[in-house]
């Protein structure tokens, strides 16, 4: 029997990205933004979008499939998914199975997106306002704890508290992030640097480890990446980018209710990360660029030791910004900004900073990087990551 | 603690609907009583509440009393107030705590402390129930303070 694996079998033949506002800025309407991300993306691959046949997103999208290849007069629809789980958990998910559609041919032209207009929606960090809560809910709003920040605060706590791990390594985190949007003009934090007085001056968000650059901002955009068979990107405008693997779900019981995962502690890329590497036939010492998703920066921490980057042993001697830069540092890491300071587009920005990083356009270029690693929002759950490549790393 | 000047968080946060898999529960904190699910066919407790048990795979889950007490598995300390109720009011404390006695399993809740005071992983606590009388349907909380504790 042939090997199953989509390891090589797809390519990333375009990005695209709406400009980013902070939330409630954009002008334009959230399903406007998506639009205009297919078709950037589109756009950018050299394709007619009317060539597009999938669509495939995350975190419960409000654009959906159907009213984009309406609105898009696509000729025909032959794969529309929508991962399960909120935020960012779903972002490599989505390129995976765009991927998985691609690869089975149940469909040639597949758009993985994102869309976010919280200034048109309802916000993220705001508790709920309902009389009653019910489900999960009922446990632990009652007792103020309601937001992303508190529901995944108890992980990083107990996490770090165990390994001995300091602040300072999670400053360093969005040290970098702020780091690199100062040089990314797409980036909504570009000419608001971050140093270290700062960070520690800024108000807590949740003790003991989130003050307020810990924290994602929240944003409006759109953005989207076309994925086509390996074959045809060859002849496309671009150098190739090629999926290496991706990989998706949770370990055992991860989404236990009411705070009862048995392997709490963890951004839940335990089995994720094994399956990873299997199929990308490669281990964290091949990764050029690392792509980590911020939705906190303890969640960071968590997916980089969970996909064998960082050892808790010496995480407080490896997390400084020096480390993380893309010009010096050992692992290059958020080059873009990342979702604390180029956009909270839920990690769909890192994924186009991902293929930047390979096609060498990248406004803080690694030096010829053949393998960059996108791991999706931490400790939800299920989560997603994914390793993408040159031809030279098949 | 069992005076309404004395609770943990202000007024105004929602409250806990009661559907029918987490009833018994509900009903064992108004009686000051700490009931968890307990599967009748493998004995072994699970939280929160499930249709089946994810050992054995029975529906007939029971429910049953445990021991009021268990060691905090991690906190937080919430300070940005993110329901109107809450503003003026940070920060507080939330814990983890894990029931040794019942499985390991573990319950949210606030841990009756001051704003400033330690928090410790493995310190010993005791339940504190929180009567909600004024609410329609009533409804109490369960609490935690240091055991052996003012």
């Amino acid at each position: 029997m042939a090997e199953r694996t989509l390891r090589g079998k797809v390519a990333i033949a375009g990005i695209g990205e709406t400009i980013y506002y902070k939330h409630g800025q954009s002008p334009d309407a959230e399903f406007k933004l998506a639009l205009r991300a297919v078709l950037a993306a589109c756009a950018d691959a050299g394709i007619d979008p009317r060539e597009v046949d999938g669509f495939a997103s995350y975190g419960n999208d409000r654009s959906e499939a159907t009213r984009l290849a309406a609105a898009l007069g696509i000729r025909e629809l032959r794969f529309s998914n929508m991962h399960w789980g909120g935020g960012g958990g779903g972002v490599a998910a989505a390129v995976g199975n765009a991927a998985a559609a691609v690869h089975s041919g149940m469909a040639d032209c597949v758009i993985a997106f994102r869309s976010l207009a919280q200034g048109q929606f309802a916000r993220y960090g705001k508790g709920s306002q309902a009389a009653t809560v019910t489900g999960d809910d009922a446990f632990a709003v009652p007792y103020g704890l309601m937001s992303p920040a508190q529901r995944f605060a108890m992980k990083i706590t107990r996490f770090m508290t165990d390994h001995g791990i300091r602040h300072e390594a999670l400053r360093s985190i969005a040290l970098a992030s702020y780091h690199h949007a100062q040089t990314n003009p797409r980036a909504v934090m570009h000419g608001r640097p971050l140093d270290e007085s700062k960070y520690d001056a800024a108000r807590w968000i949740v003790e003991p480890f989130h003050r307020l650059f810990d924290c994602c901002q929240e944003n409006d955009g759109a953005g989207a990446v076309l994925v086509v068979p390996a074959e045809r990107a060859k002849d496309l405008p671009h150098k190739p980018v090629y999926l290496l693997a991706a990989a998706q779900g949770g370990h055992h019981r991860s989404a236990a209710p009411a705070h009862n995962a048995p392997d709490y502690a963890s951004a839940h890329f335990k089995t994720v990360a094994k399956n990873l590497w299997a199929m990308a036939k490669m281990g964290p010492s091949d990764v050029d660029v690392v792509q980590a998703y911020e939705n906190f920066t303890g969640g960071v921490l968590l997916s980089l030791v969970e996909h064998g980057f960082v050892e808790p042993k010496t995480a407080n001697e490896f997390l400084v910004l020096d480390n993380l830069k893309f010009d010096a540092g050992r692992m290059p890491l958020n080059t873009s900004g990342g979702n604390l300071a180029e956009c909270y587009m839920h990690g769909l920005e890192m994924v186009n900073e991902a293929v930047r990083q390979l096609r060498g356009t990248a406004c803080n270029q690694v030096r010829d990087p053949n393998v960059v690693a996108v791991l999706g929002g931490p400790m939800v759950t299920p989560v997603s990551s994914l390793i993408l490549g040159t031809e030279a790393s098949l | 603690m069992n005076d309404k000047n004395a609770r943990a968080l202000p007024a105004g946060l929602p409250a806990p609907g009661v559907e029918p898999l987490s009833a018994p529960y509900w009903a064992g904190t108004r009686a000051g009583k700490l009931v968890v699910q307990r599967c009748t066919a493998c004995g072994r407790h699970q939280w929160g509440p499930e249709w089946i048990c994810h050992r054995c795979h029975a529906f007939d889950l029971g429910w049953a009393e445990v021991a009021p007490r268990g060691r905090i598995w991690s906190w937080e300390r919430p300070h940005h107030p993110v329901h109107p109720a809450l503003t003026g009011h940070t920060p507080y404390t939330i814990v983890l705590v894990e029931l040794a006695h019942a499985d390991g399993i573990r319950m949210v809740g606030n841990l009756l402390c001051g704003p400033t005071d330690p928090v410790t992983i493995g310190a010993e606590v005791e339940a504190v129930f929180e009567p909600h009388d004024e609410a329609t349907p009533l409804y109490t909380l369960v609490q935690w303070r240091l055991a052996g504790g003012a």
